[in-house]
C-alpha cells in the first residue's frame, strides 16, 4: 500500500526479486487499552466530587436588653459544655452549688450527648402543656470553654440539627463553670 | 455418528471496542476533575450534616488555621479596593492598593500588611504569617475589617463563609464571632465536609420520609 518501490525502473520484477509481504493493517491495541485505564484510574483517585457544605448558624443580637431576651424555662434547659481533649459535660435547669448536677458525657459511643438530648426531649415532651408544640420548653445552651477546640464546636452546632433541636444559644461561659470544666478535665486525665 | 469438527478460533480479540470506552472514560474524568488550587493556608475542615453546597463566588471568606490565625479572602476584587481605601482612610494605614488588590487573601495587623504585601505570592505560606489579630478583645482588628467590608457590601449580598481547622482551640473561633456581632452580621455560613446523618436519628428519619432540610 503505502511502501515506496525501491527496485527502480517500470520493468516488472524478476523472479529473484521478493515480493513484499502485505502487511496486516491491525494494530495491537493492547498496550494502548492499557495505558487508558491506567489514566482513568489516576484520574478517578484525583478527582474530588464531595464539594465543600455550608453549615448555617444565626448568632443573638448581643444588644437586646436583659428583659427582652427570651427566659428558658428551668425544666427545659440543658447546658452543654465542652472541655479540653474532646471532653464534654453537662447539666440540666441551673447548675447546683455544689454541682452534683455537673456530669460527664462524651461526642459518641457509650454515654453519648444525642442520648442525654434525647432523653430531656422526651421529658420536655412529657411535661408539655401545649398539645400543638410540645417542644416548646426545649432550650440547649452551647457553652465552649477557652480549652476546647473549632470541631468540638461545630459537632455540637451539628448535634443540634440532627436531633432536631429548634432552640439552641451559643453562649460565653461563665468563670465559675470554666473552672468547674477545667477541674474535671485534669481529673478526668489518667 | 461422527461428529461436526468445530473449527479452531483465533484467541485474538479486537480491542478496538474496549479502546473506545476506555477513552470515553478518560475524556469524561479529565474534563469533570477539578484540580484543587494549591492552598496557602492548610485547613483540615470538621464535617457536618448539613447538605447545602457552599458558594463558590462573591464570597468573602474568614479562615481559621490549626494555630488559631485569622486569615481574610475578598474573592470580588472591585469590593477589595473599596475596603482597602475605606481601611486607609480610617486607619490611615497606607496599604499598598494595587498590591493589596492582587492578594488572595491577607494575614497581618495593618502596621505589618505592607511587610506581608511585600512577600511573593508563593512565598506567602500559613506557617511563617502573623494573621489577623483578634484574640484581644480590645485589639481586634477583625472587626475593623469587618466594618469595612459590611460598608462595601451595603445594599449588595453577602455570603460569608466561616472556614476553621479542627485543631482551632475556641478563643480564635470567639474573636471571630466578636468580631462578626459588633458589625451586627448575625449570619454567617460555616465550611464543612459533608456527610450523612447518622443511621436512626431523627434527622434521618426527616430525609428518609423525604421532608426538606432546612439548614
Amino acid at each position: 500500500m503505502a511502501e515506496l518501490d525501491t527496485s527502480g525502473g517500470g520493468h516488472k520484477k524478476g523472479p529473484g526479486v521478493k515480493k513484499g509481504k502485505k502487511l496486516s493493517t491491525r494494530v495491537d491495541l493492547t498496550p494502548m487499552v492499557d495505558l487508558g485505564f491506567l489514566l482513568i484510574t489516576f484520574f478517578i483517585f484525583t478527582t474530588t466530587m464531595s464539594q465543600p457544605t455550608a453549615m448555617k448558624l444565626l448568632l443573638p443580637d448581643d444588644k437586646v436588653k436583659p428583659e427582652e431576651q427570651n427566659k428558658a424555662k428551668e425544666s427545659g434547659a440543658l447546658t452543654i459544655l465542652m472541655g479540653a481533649d474532646n471532653h464534654l459535660y453537662y447539666y440540666e435547669g441551673q447548675l447546683k452549688p455544689d454541682a452534683s448536677n455537673f456530669l460527664s458525657a462524651s461526642y459518641n459511643g457509650e454515654n453519648s450527648i444525642r442520648d442525654v438530648i434525647l432523653k430531656k426531649k422526651a421529658y420536655v415532651r412529657s411535661i408539655a402543656t401545649d398539645p400543638n408544640d410540645p417542644e416548646h420548653d426545649l432550650v440547649v445552651v452551647i457553652k465552649p470553654s477557652q480549652y476546647c477546640n473549632y470541631k468540638n464546636v461545630i459537632d455540637i452546632l451539628d448535634e443540634m440539627s440532627i436531633n432536631v433541636v429548634k432552640k439552641f444559644a451559643l453562649v460565653d461561659i461563665f468563670e465559675t463553670e470554666e473552672q468547674l470544666v477545667k477541674i474535671s478535665d485534669a481529673s478526668a486525665k489518667p | 455418528m461422527g461428529r461436526a469438527k468445530l473449527p479452531r478460533k483465533s484467541t485474538n480479540i479486537d480491542m478496538t471496542a474496549m479502546c473506545d470506552v476506555a477513552f470515553l472514560l478518560l475524556s469524561f474524568f479529565i474534563l469533570t476533575t477539578k484540580f484543587k488550587p494549591a492552598e496557602a493556608i492548610a485547613v483540615t475542615t470538621p464535617s457536618s450534616v448539613a447538605s447545602k453546597v457552599a458558594p463558590s463566588k462573591d464570597f468573602v471568606l474568614v479562615t481559621i488555621d490549626k494555630d488559631g490565625k485569622v486569615f481574610l479572602t475578598i474573592d470580588d476584587k472591585s469590593k477589595r479596593e473599596q475596603v482597602v481605601n475605606s481601611i486607609n482612610t480610617t486607619k490611615n494605614a497606607g496599604i499598598d492598593v494595587a498590591k493589596f488588590k492582587a492578594a488572595s487573601f491577607i494575614g497581618a495587623s495593618f502596621s505589618g500588611l505592607n511587610a506581608f504585601l511585600s512577600i511573593s505570592e508563593e512565598n506567602r505560606k500559613g506557617n511563617a504569617l502573623p494573621g489577623i489579630p483578634c484574640k484581644d478583645t480590645t485589639n481586634n482588628e477583625l472587626t475593623v475589617w469587618m466594618q469595612a467590608i459590611t460598608e462595601a457590601y451595603a445594599g449588595t449580598k453577602m455570603d460569608l463563609l466561616l472556614k476553621g481547622d479542627n485543631l482551632a482551640k475556641y478563643p480564635s473561633f470567639k474573636g471571630v464571632l466578636t468580631a462578626f456581632k459588633k458589625n451586627n452580621i448575625q449570619k454567617f455560613q460555616m465550611v464543612t465536609n459533608p456527610e450523612n446523618a447518622p443511621a436512626g436519628s431523627e434527622l434521618f428519619k426527616k430525609s428518609m420520609s423525604g421532608e426538606k432540610m432546612d439548614n
